[in-house]
């Protein structure tokens, strides 16, 4: 019991382990729709153009978040908009952009006399340096995420089920790719102090990929991953403290080992046990059951 | 894999319907197109279309792979902005009335391993009506117990999708579109690809939601299907071949103007070799109508 309660003592432990399960929880809240749209590469780019905004921020003085903010929202939005236009390939331009922010960040970076002590901090992040107004902002920013998530849950949902059917009943299928893509971008500044800029994109995925592999329905897949991710920022907190290694790493390990144990041992991945797929009806799959297989092994195959 | 359809099927003698459209004059007709030039890229998909449909219309859009089939109905729905022409859907610009209209993509188009349950799908029919922040109450649980029932599929409705056949997935698709109560169906590939007995009564619902005044536009590849059990038929090859009562199509000299090199005749019978799973454009490949690529 000392082991839990001895760290909690400590005020920057408490803020961390705040702002951790903060993160864990928006991250995964906003990463269920991320893996279900097929956009963990995109997170992965914001969070490397994060880098520049921070640099510049630095240089100038401004703060962290603003630069951050304006670096991940505006390629975020940019990233949206060619892919939107056609021409290329969305995995070309984000990998285009994705080096390229990431090399003006280094560009930038190398600029600056004196300042390297943080860099490793700013790429695999410093959760235990959170300051309390760093924790009042990463509140405000996170609680907006939710909020908006919140509020335009349905319509997420049914344009990143069906984005045809949803557009062509009325939802702003194409207003709302925006505004969520916006979310992810603020999603990866809440993150980068926990887990920095390469190790976010796990937090945005691997909560919401786990819980995918042990739910079938949505909302369940929501509260799965919050429970991984908030479950994963205290275990990892904790075992960081008391081994006192890397907190944005071990947080991640932590969920990494908990998709592991979901792939082996879930019910529907089934690794170690046999997947349980007993057709529903045999009179309503009759004659049909060869086209279903078909169909599904097709869509499989399909990019 | 080339699906082989009959062109002439007993089917289609047994329940002639050869009965014009009941085109009343003083109504407004559901859909109108007006010298209609549609495509992606530099690609060409539909070519001076012009199209009158009526209101309760019951109508089958066949053609070849590449006539267009698909690429007519996302006009009419709004998801692709025509290079030319003319378009009014319920008598507004397409896209005006959504709330309005239920479009119904290629099975295809959606992931079926996505982790929601058929009574999730069908709800989705309801949100556009429930406006934005709004939850669905018990209004729309109702409607989506009704919708269900109309399908068969109510002991289905906590069920994930993905375990579901080929035949009860478009019966949760066509309970989504019955759950938004709209006036106009737009449905692509509505009966491709499953068992006769679901073909015929998904066509039984169609055609009572027809008779009810309102208009059901689908594609399909099924000719038999199309002379049988629909009102009317479009022949397209990006352009219109025939717009008629629907045991027209089976017309020879019509089927070889429709279909060109794709037709065989068989012992006296024709068939279209056609490829029901070809898409003609790919599901990734998504236009909405706030950015509609137009040509350079």
């Amino acid at each position: 019991m000392d082991a839990l309660m001895e760290p909690l003592g400590f005020a920057f432990f408490l803020r961390a382990m705040l702002a951790s399960v903060l993160v864990g929880v928006v991250c995964a809240v906003v990463g269920s729709y991320v893996v279900l749209k097929g956009l963990a590469f995109i997170g992965d780019a914001i969070s490397h153009a994060a880098f520049p905004g921070i640099v510049a921020a630095f240089i100038l003085g401004g703060s962290f978040y603003v630069g951050a903010g304006i670096a991940a929202v505006s390629t975020s939005v940019a990233i949206t908009w060619v892919s939107r236009r056609g021409g290329l390939r969305l995995d070309t331009t984000i990998g285009v952009l994705f080096a390229g922010t990431f090399a003006l960040g280094i560009f930038l970076y190398s600029t600056i006399e004196g300042y390297v002590g943080d860099l490793f901090h700013l790429l695999f992040g410093y959760v235990l340096g959170i300051s309390p107004d760093d924790l009042v902002a990463l509140t405000l920013l996170g609680g907006t995420v939710l909020l908006v998530v919140a509020l335009l849950w349905k319509e997420l949902l049914y344009s990143t089920f069906d984005p045809l059917a949803a557009a062509a009943s009325g939802i702003p299928v194409a207003r709302l790719e925006y505004v969520f893509i916006a979310l992810v971008a603020v999603t990866i500044v809440v993150s980068l102090q926990a887990v920095g800029i390469v190790l976010v994109v796990a937090m945005l995925v691997t909560p919401a990929a786990t819980a995918q592999l042990v739910t079938s329905r949505f909302s369940r897949m929501m509260l799965v991953a919050v429970l991984v991710g908030s479950g994963s920022a205290v275990a990892g907190l904790y075992l960081s403290f008391w081994f006192d290694v890397a907190s944005g790493a071990t947080i991640v390990l932590v969920q990494t080992a908990l998709f592991a144990a979901a792939l082996l041992l879930g019910p529907k991945s089934g690794l170690l046990l046999r997947r349980r797929t007993a057709p529903l009806d045999e009179t309503a799959r009759e004659g049909t059951a060869s086209t279903t297989s078909m169909d599904s092994s097709e869509r499989r195959l399909a990019p | 894999m080339s699906g082989v359809t009959p062109a002439a099927d007993p089917h289609a003698s047994q329940s002639p319907r050869l009965a014009p459209p009941p085109t009343d004059p003083t109504a407004d007709p559901a859909i109108r197109l007006a010298g209609v030039t549609a495509g992606y890229g530099e690609r060409v998909a539909l070519e001076s279309v012009d199209l009158e449909v009526a209101t309760g219309e019951l109508l089958a859009v066949v053609g070849p792979n590449g006539a267009g089939k698909s690429t007519l109905l996302k006009v009419m729905a709004g998801l692709l902005e025509p290079w030319r022409g003319e378009v009014e859907t319920l008598g507004a610009r397409p896209g005006r009335l959504a709330k309005r209209v239920a479009y119904v993509p290629q099975a295809e188009a959606v992931d079926w391993d996505f982790p929601v349950t058929v009574g999730d799908v069908v709800m989705m029919g309801r949100f556009p009506g429930l406006g934005r922040f709004r939850r669905p109450g018990p209004v729309d649980q109702r409607a989506v117990h009704d919708a269900l029932g109309q399908v068969d599929m109510v002991k289905h409705r906590g069920t994930q999708i993905g375990r579901l056949s080929g035949g009860q997935r478009r019966r949760v698709f066509l309970a989504r579109a019955l759950a938004a109560e709209p006036d106009l169906f737009l449905m692509d590939e509505p009966v491709t690809a499953i068992d006769a007995t679901t073909q015929e009564e998904l066509m039984d619902l169609l055609e009572s939601v027809a008779s009810g005044g309102r208009t059901v536009i689908a594609t399909t590849h099924d000719l038999a299907c199309a002379a049988a059990r629909f009102q009317t038929v479009l022949a397209i090859n990006r352009r219109v071949i025939t717009h008629g009562a629907a045991s027209l199509i089976l017309d020879p000299a019509l089927l070889a103007q429709t279909y060109g090199g794709h037709l065989l005749t068989l012992g006296g019978q024709t068939v279209v070799l056609d490829d029901a799973h070809h898409h003609e454009e790919s599901p990734g490949q998504v236009h909405y109508h706030e950015e509609a690529p137009r040509r350079r």
